[in-house]
């Protein structure tokens, strides 16, 4: 059965790119602003400069990561069960994460959030179907900058179920970060062997790894908490201006990151993924929801595969302010290429404005997009055989399928069966329905959901344990106490 | 027992089994259960049940029309019954069902008369690319409470409003109800051509039968 596949690349030119990120590793090779990582390279035998901070990594070296980096792994929720399959062509989709903002559902513009409203947003995740895993989506702003990250994760845990994508911002913060994971996975062995969450470690382009970022990523490995590497070429400003030449850019970035994350650790799960962009030569920006930045990224996909590590892209997004035509145009284009490229995860649902945006009423109308690319690339799938020979002669031409058991048994496999959000009905049911927009039936269906929202399993024990380590945390910074959690919960 | 014999009947309904269903209502027979009873306890629940999973959308048109066959068949088994004991299930009204002529589409048209009959109206369904005169003769001679009219087509819409004269012409539009629908049919058509109901769905049109005779 032929299963729809996007390739970008033919075998050769991935060879190409993969064979032009390793050569330059070895020359200019890599900037390292981190003390450990250089120390590690230096003792497995590359050319580190530690005045420079510049490390040239021969091929060696770079081809003995790729053989102990693992080519899958899995996420598990929080009861334990396994919830997303880093493997092979397998997709999964996760929201956008790291936004500033959030559209308010009655102005439909965006303003800065609150506990409450991460809270939502988390609620709202666990309620979609089509939604695989949690994001550390937006910052709170009622919480001092400096807990930013790991306040994210406390509320996150606190109402999630599902496995979540999370970062940190310092060095500090990532280790109270997985200290929460810890306490609610029981320990950090337990952690290890059921990985909850993935931490996103992100290189600066070009070619540079930051002390913070090249910290959390060695970290990770230390505890075998998977690291998602999200290498973000900025075509044109920061990386070459040819797509090819951006791709180039993000496998030396990454198969920096695999080198440095293999030599802490060898066998520590490890993901090939990006935010790269092409720069928009009007703008000065960065569209996520520009065509060739999802060629780049269905590219970097393939070119990780080929490699044989798990991957993820950042797609499904928009650049549009407000949820609107445009929204929904780049959104569904980008997660369209990101499936079929067969990204792990693909994170980006709910996201928009250049990612520092959120919507609960977008990542509603994301999951019905998601449900519809996650049925296509199931592809067409022969049920029967014959296919319908025998069906249609015991028919005849009397047209009633509808009546069959046949429709019964299969038409749920076959359909994909929308929400409300999207609207098939005919003018007089769409009128008597109240002639509601797609944003407007997003909004009800978001309070309708969060409605149906059930609490998880953790113990208040691990929930005072939790409020007590993001105390702890807040206090460092000047905050004696945190906002209430929703009430009833 | 019978209890248990009732919820098996809903069951079958639910499952749009017609052949369990039609073994269920032979059990009834049977064992002496009173048709009516196993009708209006048992198979109906099953009815009400699916009707009520469509509208919250958690159940959807092959379930409902299954649910639909599956009544039909369960009522045409206890039928003999029901004869042999003199009694008549109190039908909610005989409904004169067809696509107007010219207009050979009929999946919504059999949808509405797979409601209707399940919600407990006497369907006559007349198929499809059907005579003004065959509706108007037909509606005389069982006496309908409501001549519903399909069409799909904006060129065979019109012929809504043919069969609306003519049953004007033969004095019967004082007793009978009209009922149209279809893709191109609005309420404003509706109004237009003086029909008494409108519905805009299959499932729509049980409410519109209901109230167009005031029950």
């Amino acid at each position: 059965m032929l299963l729809p596949k996007l390739l970008m690349l033919d075998d050769d030119l991935v060879e190409q790119i993969i064979s032009e990120g390793i050569a330059i590793l070895e020359n200019p090779g890599v900037r390292v602003h981190n003390q450990e990582a250089l120390e590690l390279l230096a003792n497995a035998n590359a050319e580190v400069d530690f005045k420079t901070q510049i490390a040239c990594i021969p091929e060696r070296i770079t081809r003995q990561a790729l053989k102990t980096a693992p080519h899958e792994f899995t996420l598990f929720d929080l009861n334990g069960n396994p919830a997303v399959h880093y493997y092979g062509d397998k997709i999964h989709f996760d929201p956008g994460s790291g936004g500033l903002t959030i559209i308010d559902s009655q102005t439909e513009r965006p303003r800065s959030p609150m506990t409450n409203d991460l809270i939502k947003f988390v609620k709202l995740v666990e309620t979609l179907p089509q939604i695989d895993a949690q994001s550390t989506a937006f910052v709170c702003s009622d919480v001092v900058p400096e807990i930013g990250d790991l306040y994210r994760l406390y509320l996150a845990l606190n109402y999630m179920n599902k496995p979540i994508i999370t970062g940190a911002f310092r060095k500090d913060t990532w280790w109270t970060m997985k200290e929460m994971l810890s306490v609610v996975a029981g320990g950090d062995e337990a952690l290890a062997s059921k990985p909850t969450a993935v931490f996103d470690v992100c290189p600066s382009p070009p070619l540079l790894w930051s002390d913070t970022t090249c910290q959390n990523l060695i970290d990770c490995a230390h505890f075998l908490i998977p690291a998602q590497l999200i290498s973000m070429p900025l075509a044109g400003a920061t990386a070459p201006v040819t797509l090819a030449g951006a791709v180039v850019q993000h496998t030396a970035e990454c198969l920096s990151g695999v080198v440095i994350h293999q030599l802490a650790k060898a066998g520590a799960p490890i993901v090939w993924g990006g935010s790269p962009a092409i720069f928009d030569m009007r703008e000065g920006s960065t569209p996520m929801g520009a065509v060739e930045t999802w060629m780049i990224s269905s590219a970097y996909v393939q070119v990780g595969k080929a490699l044989g590590l798990p991957t993820h892209a950042y797609m499904g997004m928009s650049d549009a302010k407000i949820v609107d035509t445009q929204c929904g145009l780049e959104s569904m284009g980008s997660n369209f290429v990101a499936a079929l490229s067969g990204a792990n995860i693909i994170s980006g649902c709910g996201m928009l404005d250049l990612e520092s945006c959120l919507s609960y009423e977008k990542l509603v109308i994301d999951a019905e997009m998601i449900g519809m690319v996650k049925r296509f690339v199931k592809g067409i799938v022969v049920r029967d055989d014959p296919i319908a020979l025998s069906l249609m002669q015991k028919s005849g031409h009397k047209g009633d399928f509808l009546t069959l058991p046949h429709t019964r048994k299969w038409y749920r496999e076959e359909q994909y069966m929308t929400s409300e959000v999207i609207d098939r009905a005919s003018f007089e049911g769409w009128k008597s329905r109240g002639e509601k927009s797609t944003f407007e039936r997003a909004r009800n269906r978001v309070e309708k959901l969060v409605a149906t929202y059930q609490p998880n399993k953790i113990t208040d024990e691990v929930r005072q344990e939790l409020r007590a380590v993001t105390l702890r945390a807040a206090n460092k910074f000047g905050m004696d106490t945190l906002p209430p959690l929703t009430q009833g919960d | 027992m019978i209890n248990e014999l009732f919820q098996k009947m809903a069951q079958s309904i639910i499952d749009g089994d017609s052949d369990v269903a039609i073994e269920l209502a032979e059990q009834a027979v049977e064992q002496g259960t009173d048709p009516l009873e196993a009708i209006s306890q048992g198979f109906v629940l099953g009815v009400n049940k699916v009707g009520e999973a469509f509208s919250n959308g958690d159940t959807f048109l092959p379930e409902l029309v299954m649910a639909g066959e599956a009544m039909k068949a369960a009522v045409a088994a206890l039928e003999p019954e029901m004869k042999k004991r003199g009694s008549e299930r109190q039908m909610l009204g005989k409904v004169v069902l067809a696509t107007v002529e010219g207009d050979i589409h009929e999946i919504g048209k059999t949808l509405v008369g797979t409601m209707l009959s399940a919600a407990g109206f006497q369907v006559i369904d007349l198929g499809v690319d059907v005579s003004s005169a065959r509706i108007v003769e037909k509606t005389t001679t069982i006496n309908a409470n409501i001549v519903a009219l399909s069409a799909l087509l904006t060129t065979t819409m019109v012929k809504q409003c043919e069969v609306i004269e003519a049953l004007e012409k033969a004095g019967l539009r004082k007793t009978v109800k009209v009922m149209v629908g279809g893709a191109p049919v609005t309420r404003e058509w509706a109004q237009k051509i003086k029909a008494d109901g409108y519905s805009e769905d299959a499932i729509d049109a049980v409410k519109v039968a209901k109230q167009v005779l005031g029950l």
